[in-house]
């Protein structure tokens, strides 16, 4: 018989286990979908960033402002013409670019942390609003929701950092304009599914007013779905942040940022390719780590999220 | 079909209007907005001259009446720095983005559409986690690093190709890619997962039923449905590629548009930033319009209702 | 029906194995299935949801769902010509042209994209090449032959301008397109209406008397086979347990899972009474009992049932049971 007997594949494809699987995690073709591996990698570069990022004063061999001009456009250690004192090697004004990273780890962490929370907090209550209330103020809300979707948020963060001035809150304003639309959709559509079900129900027969059922029956059963968001935004987050920096709207000089960086190395490419690529470096890897973590994390959490 | 197109057209306008209003309101936010529009040197005669034009002088509502009457015969104001009117500035330069732009599209769907194809179509193979990696990168790298390390890479060490202004053919290479790789890892992500869906469904079944090969039956009956839910993402897709000519234009030193958004914020040139922002409010509206009758020829449920 | 056009056989399937393997183990969806279809022949084939009739089918047409699931054994005799040992490529010639398909559910069987003349056709020009205007006559034909009102301009339409029956009847005229000598119609009418069932079992019918095609109808409805079948082959769990013309079927089952199946169809006659209902669960694919599968839920069931499957009894004409209980014709 031509094909008797023949070994069933997945299996074995699925056993191998290689360092690649950890950084990225395949999906197995197969009706059950396996549990995906813990991404240890980016958990690990994760850690690291955030380490930095709240110990930053007691990492960071130097000051990320004061300027050393006599050792300006040092390249990194491991280079020829590198110090040993400036590890990955000094800016056009002499600072210390581990220095500058560390500290750079801090301001956009910050925001991300401030943005999410305002932005994302926004997004929930108009998706949870709209969902249950429905209606008019739902068509209305989303109408808005649409509108924020068509338009990229970019420009209006341009145009607040040009009529605010800008600054630290700013920045937080402007990228939270960016995030409540997506997290408004989703939350409105886990919502929508919420209020059909028996509980919610219930809660309406006892009597409980719209708010309350909002608060104490809706707003715990979304906040999963929350969190998923939360992780898969924070890279969006990072970019756009780096992004303003770089386009001269973001924390104005010379607080150290990841964009800012890069945007001062540029013009020095040529003879300095290190000012702005080593930033660079931190940002995809920071970003492409918390989107495998967030990746795994919808998994677990709201597979079917999946779609976004 | 027509009503469809009038009806989308009639929220484009009010959309716009939203827009419009935004940027009026900010504008008034931080008090008088005479003084984010003349240049610091100007003189009270400049001052009061300006604030007369733009009825200052009257209320808030009355500002606004004028604001918008203004801008609906085309005037949003005369740019600072350039001492010329606003929209002008942003005509003489649109061609030069419109020149980019399609290339990048071009790009980002030559090869992120078949790459999602066939990463779904090997799912779990060798091919669909190279495509994962792309698709991953694509979307970790900011765009602005990507076009830095492209002319270091390609301009500064090797050499083979120019490092930013226009010319050429090969002054398009990089900007073109810079601009073009989120759009290939954003095509091919959705590809795959709508490929993905669209394979397990009875009609690919029925298909092969009828013999059909292999190719067609991905190639044309597979992908045909894919398109539809990679076309809603245009939307996205439009708003994400004028961002991106903006870091685009910076980095390359490209004289369109893009450009010109940096140059509206790094000068603080206030009311050209505001006419950039409504003159691309009506292009992303006018893209997505004709991304929604595209939209409509491809899924015949839509197009014949 | 002409007496000439029964006779030979077009299909045999032997011990036809088909299981899925997932990591959780290995599911024998079909495991050691056996029958034989004549042509001009009606075979019921027939069994709780979930027994593998499907999955028979789909491993008939070699179209198996992606994820583990694989043919292990058996052979698949098409005019004698066992089609498992086919290249993917020749396999393709075969489908549709030899042995082609009708699906249940006619909402999702056509392309959603494309007009029904365009799918059609693709049919069609497998078939023979031919001006374009040539096969879009043909085209038309096809919609006539399968009762579709005003087929010209229907050909034009989309899936969703049409009903579910007429859908149904589109999918129809795609499968048979090709003159296939073998239609496995799977479940082709459950998602219809119950009048429209009926019109489409006598389309069907029509057509196989038209063509002499034979046919493997796949259904859980008794009250289809008696209308449709000439002989009926019942499945549980992975195998047929009993094969038998379907009067004989009806009038003494001999299989109890086929007694309990025939007592749950309502009856139209009589006085209204309980729906029976088979009690307990079929076993799980996964882990077969080594003995009779359905011993658990068998009202006759004895030690030897548990100890080992039951050989199969010819119990009369081409009628044949798989069960320790019955006695040989």
């Amino acid at each position: 018989m031509a094909i008797a007997e023949r070994p069933p594949s997945t299996d074995a494809a699925a056993s191998r286990l290689s360092l690649w699987r950890l950084v990225w995690p395949a999906r197995v073709p197969g009706r059950f979908r396996r549990t995906a591996r813990v991404p240890w990698i980016p958990i690990a570069i994760i850690v690291v960033i955030v380490v930095m990022a709240i110990f930053a004063p007691l990492l960071a061999p130097y000051s990320p402002i004061d300027q050393t001009l006599r050792d300006k456009l040092l390249p990194p250690a491991w280079m020829a013409g590198g110090s040993d004192k400036y590890f990955l090697g000094t800016d056009a004004f002499g600072r210390d670019i581990l220095s500058r990273l560390i500290y750079g780890a801090r301001v956009s962490l910050m925001v991300a942390l401030l943005a999410l929370t305002a932005g994302g907090g926004v997004g929930l209550a108009v998706g949870i609003v709209a969902g249950y209330v429905g209606g008019a103020v739902d068509s209305i809300l989303m109408r808005l929701v649409d509108a924020a979707f068509t338009f990229p948020a970019i420009l209006f963060a341009l145009l607040l950092a040009v009529t605010m001035g800008q600054g630290f809150g700013t920045l937080v304003i402007a990228i939270s304009l960016l995030l409540w639309a997506s997290f408004a959709r989703v939350i409105r559509g886990e919502v929508l599914s919420l209020r059909q079900r028996d509980f919610v129900a219930l809660a309406r027969v006892r009597g409980c007013s719209a708010s309350r059922i909002m608060l104490t029956h809706i707003l715990p059963n979304v906040l999963n779905t929350f969190m998923v968001l939360v992780t898969l935004n924070i890279g969006v987050v990072i970019i756009a942040e780096a992004t303003l920096s770089f386009l001269g709207a973001g924390i104005p000089p010379p607080t150290p940022t990841w964009g800012l960086m890069i945007s001062e190395g540029r013009g020095r490419i040529a003879e300095a390719w290190w000012v702005a690529l080593i930033p660079g470096i931190a940002i995809t890897l920071m970003v492409l780590s918390v989107n495998l973590f967030g990746d795994w994390m919808r998994d677990r959490l709201d597979p079917r999220l999946r779609q976004l | 079909m027509k009503r469809y197109i009038a009806r989308r057209l009639m929220q484009g306008v009010i959309l716009l209007f939203m827009v419009a209003t935004i940027v009026f309101f900010l504008g008034r936010l931080t008090g008088n907005p005479v003084d984010l529009m003349l240049p610091e040197d100007a003189t009270a005669e400049d001052r009061t001259a300006l604030i007369q034009t733009l009825g200052l002088d009257g209320s808030v509502l009355d500002q606004y009446a004028i604001f918008v009457g203004k801008a609906m015969h085309g005037d949003l104001g005369m740019s600072i720095r350039m001492k010329q009117p606003a929209s002008e500035a942003f005509f003489d330069r649109l061609p030069n983005t419109l020149v980019l732009i399609p290339w990048a599209i071009l790009l980002g769907m030559m090869l992120g559409i078949p790459l999602g194809v066939v990463a779904a179509v090997n799912r779990g193979g060798m091919l669909d986690r190279a495509a994962g990696t792309v698709a991953v990168l694509g979307v970790a790298m900011p765009s602005f690093w990507l076009g830095v390390l492209l002319i270091f890479v390609f301009s500064v060490e090797l050499g083979w190709l120019p490092s930013g202004r226009m010319g050429g053919p090969s002054h398009y290479v990089l900007p073109v890619i810079t601009l073009g790789t989120f759009l290939v890892a954003g095509f091919m992500r959705i590809t795959r997962s709508a490929m993905l869906e669209v394979m397990e469904s009875e009609f690919v079944k029925l298909a092969r039923i009828k013999g059909l090969s292999e190719a067609v039956v991905i190639w044309k009956h597979c992908l045909r449905n894919a398109l539809i839910p990679v076309l809603t993402l245009w939307g996205v897709f439009v708003g994400n590629l004028i961002t991106g000519a903006i870091v685009t234009e910076t980095v390359f030193a490209w004289p369109g548009i893009g450009r010109l958004t940096y140059e509206a914020v790094i000068y603080r040139d206030f009311p050209l930033l505001q006419a950039v922002i409504i003159l691309k409010s009506i292009l992303i509206l006018s893209i997505n319009l004709g991304v929604d009758i595209l939209y409509a020829y491809v899924d015949p449920r839509i197009r014949l209702t | 029906m002409k007496p000439d056009m029964r006779g030979e056989t077009v299909l045999e399937v032997r011990d036809l194995h088909t299981h899925f393997f997932l990591r959780r183990g290995v599911v024998k969806a079909v495991d050691g299935v056996s029958f034989s279809l004549r042509r001009g022949e009606v075979l019921g084939l027939v069994g709780e949801s979930g027994c593998g009739k499907s999955l028979t089918a789909l491993s008939l047409m070699r179209l198996l769902p992606k994820g583990g699931a694989q043919t292990i054994k058996g052979e698949v005799l098409l005019n004698g010509e066992n089609i498992l040992e086919r290249t993917p490529a020749e396999m393709r010639e075969i489908r549709g042209r030899r042995i082609s398909m009708v699906l249940q559910d006619p909402q999702t069987s056509l392309n959603p994209v494309f007009s029904i003349g365009d799918q059609l056709r693709e049919a069609i020009v497998r078939r023979k090449r031919a001006s374009h205007v040539d096969v879009m006559k043909e085209a038309v034909e096809a919609l006539r032959r399968v009762e579709i009102a005003a087929p010209e301009q229907r050909i034009g339409q989309y899936p969703h301008q049409l009903s579910g029956g007429m859908k149904q009847r589109v999918v129809g005229a795609i499968a048979i397109s090709g003159e296939p000598g073998v239609l496995i119609a799977d479940e082709p009418t459950t998602a219809l209406d119950v009048t429209i069932q009926l019109q489409y079992l006598k389309l069907l019918k029509r057509l196989q008397a038209e063509t002499g095609m034979a046919i493997l109808f796949i259904t859980h409805d008794f009250g289809v086979v008696g209308r449709m079948c000439d002989r009926v082959a019942v499945m549980y769990a992975g195998r047929i347990v009993e094969c038998g013309p379907v009067r004989q079927i009806f009038e003494a089952p001999q299989h109890p899972s086929t007694r309990a199946l025939i007592a749950s169809v309502p009856k139209m006659t009589g006085p209204v009474g309980r729906l029976t209902t088979i009690e307990g669960q079929p076993p799980s694919l996964m882990n077969l009992p080594v003995g009779c599968r359905f011993a658990s839920r068998c009202p006759l069931v004895e030690q030897r049932c548990l100890d080992a499957y039951p050989a199969e009894v010819r119990v009369g004409d081409a009628h044949t049971a798989d069960c320790w209980k019955v006695t040989p014709a």
